[in-house]
C-alpha cells in the first residue's frame, strides 16, 4: 500500500500545527486524570463502583488496547496528561516557547539508561501487583499520583520527557506495538534535513520546542520512540514533516536488533498469557496467590511470573532458533526474530481484553452516575445492573484475534528471517505453540 | 498452483474447520446435582463437566460473604447469602465451554471470581486449534509458492 500523506489536508495540518486543539484535549485528560486520582483516594473502596478502577482499567484500557494502539500507535501518548505538569514547569510555559526559560538542571539522561530496560522493569513491577492495582481504588490512586510526580520530578532534573521516554510503564509497550499501527510521522525529504541549519525540530526554535522525545525526526525509521506530540511539525521551517497513512506493521519489515526491545516483546506476550490464566481462569489458588501480596504464595507467584517471562518463553524461543544455520551471532538472531512476536503479543492482549472489557463494561454506566460511590445519581444510571455484553460472540472474536495475530506474526517471522537469512520455521512453530496455549487459557 | 486458487482453498478449508457439523455423542441426558462452595474469590469445584442435555442443579453454598453465580451464554443466575445455600437448575442445552462468575460485588477480586463449565466437549477450542494450524500451513505454502 502506498503511503497517503494526511497532512496534505490543510484542515488536518492546521489542527496539528495549532497548539489549541491539543491543549483542549490535554485539559480534559488532565482533569479526568486528577479526578481518577481523587476518586481512587477518597471514593468508595469497592472497585467496581469507583471511577478510578472503572474508567482507568476498563474504559481507558479498552480504548487503548482495542483502538488507540492498533490503529493510532502512540496516539495515546499524544494526549496523555501525565507529563503535562512537569513539561509546563520545565518549559516555563503552557503554549509557545517563552522569552526566558526557567533554569532547571536540564541534564541529559545517562547513557546506560537510554533504553527501555527501566520501562520493562516498571511494567513488571506493576504487573506483579496488578491483581491489587486493578481492583483496589486507593492503590490505583497512589500509582497514578506517583506517576504524575515521577514525571514532574524527572522534568526538573533531566531534559525533555525523560519519564515518557525511559520510565513510563505504559509507554514502553505502546512504543513496541505502535510499530504495527497504520499511521506514522516521518520526514518527506531527507536531503532537506541534511542541509537544514540548526535542526530546530530537535533543538527547538521560537516556533516550538525541540523534540520532547529526544528523537531527531530526520533519522526516524520506526514509530517506537516518536510520541506524536506534533512539536516537529510546528518547528520545521521547511514544511518537511508529514503524518502518513501506511500499511499495518510497516515498521516490522526492519527487525529490531536491541535486546531491551526483544525482551519487551516477551514481557508483553508472557504477561497476557499469565493474566489470561490467573485473572480469567477458574483456578482460585492462582488468584489468591496473585492478590495476597507479601505472602509466601505471592512470592512463589512472582517467581513463576518472572520465570515464565525471562526463562521459559525466551528459553524455548532460543532453543528453537539455536540450530538455525546462520553466520550471525545468536544474540542478534534472537533480537531480530523476536520482532515476529510483536503482532502476536498485541493480539494476545486484544483477546484477553475483549473478555475482561465485555464482561465488565456495564460498570461504566453506574460509575458515570456515581463516580465516587457516594450514592449520587448524576445521569440516572447509578443503579444500572451488571450484565456481561456480547458473550455469545466472545469466543469466536478471541479466536479471530489470536489466529489473525498468528498469521500476522508468521508473515513477520518470514520477513525477519529473510533479513537475517535464516529459516523462519522454528519461530512460526513457536508462535503456533504459544497461540495454542493462549487458546486453551481463554476458551 | 495459482496463489489465488490456493488462498480460496485455504479459506474454504477454514470455513469447514470452523463450521462443519460434528457428530454429537448419544449419551442419555441425566440429572446432575453439584454442590459448590463459594468463597472470596473462588468456587469449589471451579471446573464442571456435564453432558449435552443434562439437567444441572447447582447448590451454591456461600462460606463468607454474599456471592452469586452467573453462567455466561445461558444468562441464568443465583445469589447465596453467607452460610446459606441457593439452588440453580438449568438444562445444559448449549454445547461448549462457558465461564460462570460471581454477579454480586463480593470484594476486591470480585470481577475475577470465575469458574468454567464445559457442556459436552469444548469443540470450539479444537476448531480454533485446527484453524491456527491451517493458517500456519497456509502461510508457509503461500510463501513457498511465491518463491
Amino acid at each position: 500500500m502506498a503511503k497517503i500523506e494526511l497532512t496534505r489536508s490543510p484542515l488536518i495540518k492546521n489542527v496539528m500545527k495549532s497548539r489549541y486543539p491539543q491543549l483542549a484535549v490535554f485539559i480534559v485528560m488532565l482533569v479526568g486524570y486528577i479526578f481518577a486520582i481523587l476518586a481512587g483516594l477518597i471514593g468508595t473502596p469497592v472497585g467496581s463502583h469507583n471511577f478510578s478502577i472503572v474508567f482507568v482499567w476498563i474504559a481507558w484500557w479498552a480504548v487503548l488496547i482495542l483502538v488507540a494502539v492498533p490503529f493510532f500507535g502512540r496516539g495515546w501518548c499524544a494526549v496523555c496528561p501525565i507529563p503535562l505538569p512537569g513539561e509546563w514547569l520545565q518549559r516555563g510555559a503552557v503554549l509557545s516557547p517563552p522569552e526566558k526559560r526557567p533554569k532547571w538542571l536540564n541534564l541529559r539522561v545517562p547513557k546506560m539508561f537510554r533504553n527501555i530496560w527501566l520501562q520493562n522493569i516498571s511494567f513488571l513491577l506493576l504487573a506483579l501487583f496488578s491483581s491489587v492495582l486493578l481492583t483496589t481504588p486507593n492503590i490505583t490512586g497512589i500509582v497514578l499520583t506517583a506517576m504524575l510526580f515521577a514525571a514532574i520530578g524527572l522534568s526538573t532534573i533531566f531534559e525533555r520527557r525523560a519519564f515518557c521516554r525511559y520510565l513510563c510503564p505504559v509507554g514502553g509497550f505502546i512504543g513496541l506495538y505502535s510499530q504495527v499501527a497504520p499511521i506514522e510521522l516521518r520526514i518527506k525529504d531527507k536531503q532537506i534535513c541534511v542541509k537544514c541549519e540548526g535542526k530546530p525540530c530537535y533543538n527547538g526554535s521560537q516556533a516550538g520546542y525541540g523534540c520532547p522525545w529526544d528523537v531527531f525526526p530526520g533519522g526516524l525509521a520506526k514509530n517506537t520512540y516518536c510520541g506524536l506530540c506534533m512539536e516537529c511539525i510546528r518547528t520545521c521551517p521547511h514544511d518537511n514533516i508529514a503524518i502518513n497513512l501506511r500499511s499495518f506493521s510497516a515498521d516490522l519489515a526492519r527487525p529490531s536488533t536491541r535486546m531491551d526491545e526483544a525482551f519487551k516483546a516477551f514481557i508483553m506476550l508472557g504477561s497476557a498469557m499469565i493474566y489470561a490464566g490467573v485473572l480469567l481462569g477458574p483456578w482460585g489458588v492462582f488468584k489468591d496467590a496473585a492478590y495476597n501480596v507479601g505472602t509466601s504464595a505471592w512470592f512463589v507467584y512472582a517467581i513463576i511470573f518472572l520465570s515464565i517471562i525471562f526463562v521459559i518463553l525466551p528459553g524455548f524461543f532460543t532453543l528453537g532458533i539455536l540450530r538455525t544455520k546462520s553466520a550471525l551471532p545468536l544474540k542478534q538472531r534472537f533480537a531480530s526474530l523476536a520482532t515476529a512476536l510483536i503482532p502476536l503479543g498485541l493480539m494476545f492482549w486484544v483477546a484477553f481484553s475483549l473478555s475482561f472489557v465485555l464482561t465488565n463494561a456495564s460498570y461504566i454506566l453506574a460509575a458515570l452516575s456515581d463516580p465516587l460511590g457516594l450514592g449520587w445519581n448524576l445521569f440516572g444510571t447509578a443503579n444500572a445492573t451488571w450484565q456481561p455484553m456480547l458473550t455469545s460472540i466472545l469466543a469466536p472474536a478471541q479466536t479471530l484475534a489470536l489466529v489473525g495475530g498468528l498469521i500476522w506474526s508468521a508473515r513477520t517471522a518470514q520477513k525477519a528471517a529473510d533479513e537475517v537469512k535464516i529459516s523462519s520455521i522454528p519461530v512460526i512453530v513457536y508462535c503456533l505453540i504459544v497461540t495454542s496455549v493462549m487458546l486453551w487459557l481463554l476458551l | 498452483m495459482n496463489p489465488r486458487f490456493s488462498l480460496l482453498l485455504f479459506v474454504m478449508a477454514g470455513l469447514v474447520v470452523a463450521f462443519a457439523p460434528l457428530p454429537v455423542p448419544t449419551i442419555a441426558p441425566q440429572e446432575r446435582t453439584i454442590q459448590m462452595d463459594a468463597r472470596q474469590f473462588a468456587y469449589s469445584p471451579s471446573e464442571l463437566k456435564v453432558n449435552l442435555g443434562d439437567t444441572v442443579t447447582i447448590q451454591l453454598l456461600s462460606t463468607d460473604v454474599v456471592h452469586g453465580l452467573y453462567v455466561d451464554g445461558y444468562d441464568v443466575s443465583i445469589e447465596a447469602d453467607p452460610g446459606q445455600t441457593a439452588t440453580l437448575t438449568f438444562i445444559a442445552d448449549k454445547p461448549g465451554s462457558f465461564r460462570f462468575r460471581c454477579n454480586v460485588t463480593c470484594g476486591a477480586m470480585h470481577p475475577f471470581m470465575i469458574g468454567k463449565i464445559t457442556v459436552g466437549s469444548n469443540n470450539w477450542f479444537f476448531r480454533s486449534i485446527g484453524l491456527a494450524t491451517l493458517a500456519i500451513v497456509g502461510v508457509v505454502v503461500s510463501t513457498k509458492q511465491k518463491a
